[in-house]
């Protein structure tokens, strides 16, 4: 009752704000109050005040890059851009049937799904607080559906559990909270938790598991109509003469348990991964394109940066055609923003001090493979009624992705058939030629759907430390080196600051290089109007 | 810590993606965030060759990965240890994913192979103590 009282005077001051200030003042004021906090993004960036003509040149067309350019072109600044590759976005990225790669050790895939199929090697799902990348988008007017997480009729799989056959996570799922749940109320009952949980909440206790976990009248979970409405039937209910279900019956609280599959139940509660979650109609590359469309020919693409150079008045870059290494071009300006990533950035030659410099050198990068794999027919949907979501196995490959679009169609479809991020598997993947990741990743899938046998037909694989462009998939921050490091990597540097995902809190996530682009820039020009 | 070896594996494809395949043998994979391949040559090969290449040559892209090939730095075995237990630049370390001996075995390997003949041999002690 306390807590009622308190959440009505805070409502009753909320809406005297709300009454009085309006209703921009009254989110301020919930922010700060401790509601709506799920983002740092404060809405679109107003920068205000003169930069009277500086220019700022800014390498990579990366979200972050793109981002910062964009903001910075219309607060008045000369904004021109460098990128290594021939296109925006970096691992904003997205391959189709005609695209090729070639990756570091000069292995080249040409990628062969037929049009209209893709896989995004790199960042391949928004969740819903992302705010920033998801205002990026409206603005951009790039078009979103969801993305499925959390599909209860796709897979958790323990090769040497259950004969190797593949569960539903939505039986694990039930079944675990089912068992539990039973256990809790038989401790409950045998008066055990008495010390915990008062008499009256007890009672409540016992009525909430009931109903949470599927239990019968006394509190236990067995199979019966009641349970199978969460796991499923044995036979499905059905009309006419044959119409009644039978009741499928329940994994042993032992077995869900030595199986592990319950460590893949994490996946659905985190909240980087709460529904709801997007993904760009068409392919994530579509948010790289919609910057790069804005922006127009102030990105100069194909360009290698070898030098950053500054002094007390301009920034120098120097960099090369990728085509005609021989050829050295600089480009000047007053500031630079550098959204190079730092595997990359630790080798350039660079001007700034020492502090930052041994940030850039402290952040190793992540190691990451996915693979895309087409077949004959979207069996997935067809056989297995599976529609979007990811199946998790403890082979290899550790995930079984399915397409969040087209569904239901008959024809070819493509599959994520591996998605590896750090640990022992994504350097063995890695250290494969292209194609036997692929023949690898259909030989494990094989496991979960046999149907890969007769269906597989072509599929490009991209392990993150053999991309040109990255070495790597993502800055790997140890808590040590955050502590130490993290601070001076977001400094200005004279005329230099850097962004990306690497300068964020949110690792490896597009959210994250926007929130550092806009937190970078914000600096740079309070310091360039003050100047 | 157990480990999945794929045998039969050749067979079972060819039939799928073509002869490309056919020259895939059998390989190790890890089960956890640990490796567990043990013998230098499978730790270079499973492991080190993701970036720095078939031959030990290493790759340029926007950025390198160095040529452990004919490499003096390798003379000095603290620095090849060092290197692997802890990373460096954009370098992983691998101190948390592989043990004394491992780091070891592929230090040695590395240091008798691609143009590199050090004959003095690594021990797990000597990496226990650059940790």
């Amino acid at each position: 009752m306390q807590d009622e009282a308190a959440v009505l005077r805070r409502r009753d001051l909320l809406s005297l704000i709300g009454a009085m200030a309006g209703s921009a003042a009254m989110y301020h004021a919930m922010t700060s109050l401790g509601f709506a906090s799920e983002s740092r993004y404060q809405g679109p960036l107003k920068l205000e005040g003169d930069p009277k003509g500086a220019s700022v040149l800014i390498l990579g067309a990366g979200l972050a890059g793109m981002t910062a350019a964009l903001e910075l072109r219309k607060a008045g600044y000369q904004v021109k851009l460098l990128e290594f590759n021939s296109r925006p976005g970096g691992r904003n990225w997205t391959l189709r049937g005609g695209d090729s790669f070639t990756e570091l050790g000069g292995a080249t895939q040409t990628c062969e799904f037929e049009p209209g199929l893709y896989i995004n090697p790199g960042p391949w799902r928004i969740p819903y607080h992302h705010r920033a990348l998801l205002d990026y988008c409206r603005r951009l007017n790039v078009a979103l559906e969801p993305f499925i997480q959390l599909n209860h009729n796709a897979f958790l799989h323990a090769s040497r559990a259950f004969d190797g056959a593949p569960q539903r996570i939505r039986a694990v799922k039930a079944d675990f909270q089912g068992q539990v749940s039973e256990l809790l109320a038989k401790a409950t009952k045998q008066g055990k938790l008495d010390e915990a949980v008062t008499k009256e909440d007890q009672e409540i206790l016992l009525q909430a598991l009931r109903s949470w976990g599927a239990l019968d009248r006394d509190y236990s979970y067995n199979a019966n109509l009641h349970s199978s409405e969460y796991r499923g039937y044995a036979t499905a209910p059905g009309g006419g003469l044959t119409a009644m279900p039978v009741p499928s019956e329940p994994i042993g609280l032992s077995d869900i348990l030595k199986s592990s599959l319950w460590r893949y139940l994490q996946n659905f509660a985190n909240y980087n991964f709460q529904t709801t979650m997007f993904q760009p109609v068409g392919g994530m590359d579509m948010i790289g394109k919609a910057f790069a469309k804005e922006l127009g020919d102030i990105i100069r693409y194909n360009a290698r940066v070898t030098k950053i150079q500054q002094n007390d008045h301009a920034v120098t870059v120097t960099y090369v055609d990728t085509a005609k290494p021989a050829i050295v071009q600089t480009a000047t300006a007053h500031w630079c923003v550098c959204t190079i990533p730092l595997s990359i950035l630790s080798q350039v030659e660079l001007d700034v001090s020492a502090p930052m410099r041994s940030a850039i050198e402290a952040v190793p990068y992540a190691g990451s493979v996915k693979i895309g794999l087409q077949f004959k027919r979207r069996f997935w949907e067809e056989d297995d009624a599976i529609y979007g979501g990811i199946s998790y196995t403890d082979l290899p490959i550790r995930q079984i992705a399915y397409p969040n679009t087209g569904y239901n169609r008959s024809g070819r479809g493509v599959l994520l058939g591996a998605y590896l991020f750090d640990g022992a598997n994504s350097y063995e993947f890695t250290a494969m030629p292209p194609q036997e990741r692929v023949a690898r990743a259909v030989e494990f899938g094989a496991a979960l759907h046999p149907q890969y046998t007769d269906e597989f037909e072509n599929g490009i694989a991209v392990a993150w430390h053999r991309v040109p462009f990255t070495l790597g998939c993502s800055g790997d921050w140890s808590e040590d080196a955050r502590k130490q490091h993290y601070a001076n990597l977001c400094q200005i540097d004279g005329r230099i600051v850097l962004a990306g995902e690497h300068a964020s809190a949110l690792p490896a996530w597009q959210e994250g290089a926007i929130l550092s682009a806009l937190d970078a820039i914000t600096r740079l020009h309070e310091r360039v109007v003050k100047t | 810590m157990t480990r999945v070896r794929t045998m039969g594996f050749a067979a079972s494809l060819a039939l799928v993606a073509g002869a490309a395949l056919a020259q895939n043998g059998p390989r190790t994979f890890s089960s956890g965030y640990r490796f567990v391949e043990m013998s230098g040559e499978e730790l270079y090969h499973n492991v080190c060759r993701g970036c720095h290449m078939m031959d030990a040559q290493g790759a340029s892209g926007a950025g390198s990965y160095p040529s452990l090939a004919a490499n003096r730095n390798l003379e000095a075995a603290g620095y090849p240890i060092t290197m692997v237990v802890r990373g460096r630049r954009g370098m992983p370390p691998f101190g948390d994913m592989m043990n004394d001996a491992q780091i070891a075995a592929v230090v040695n390997y590395l240091r008798t192979h691609f143009g590199n003949s050090y004959s003095d041999v690594v021990t797990a002690q000597d990496v226990r103590d650059a940790r």
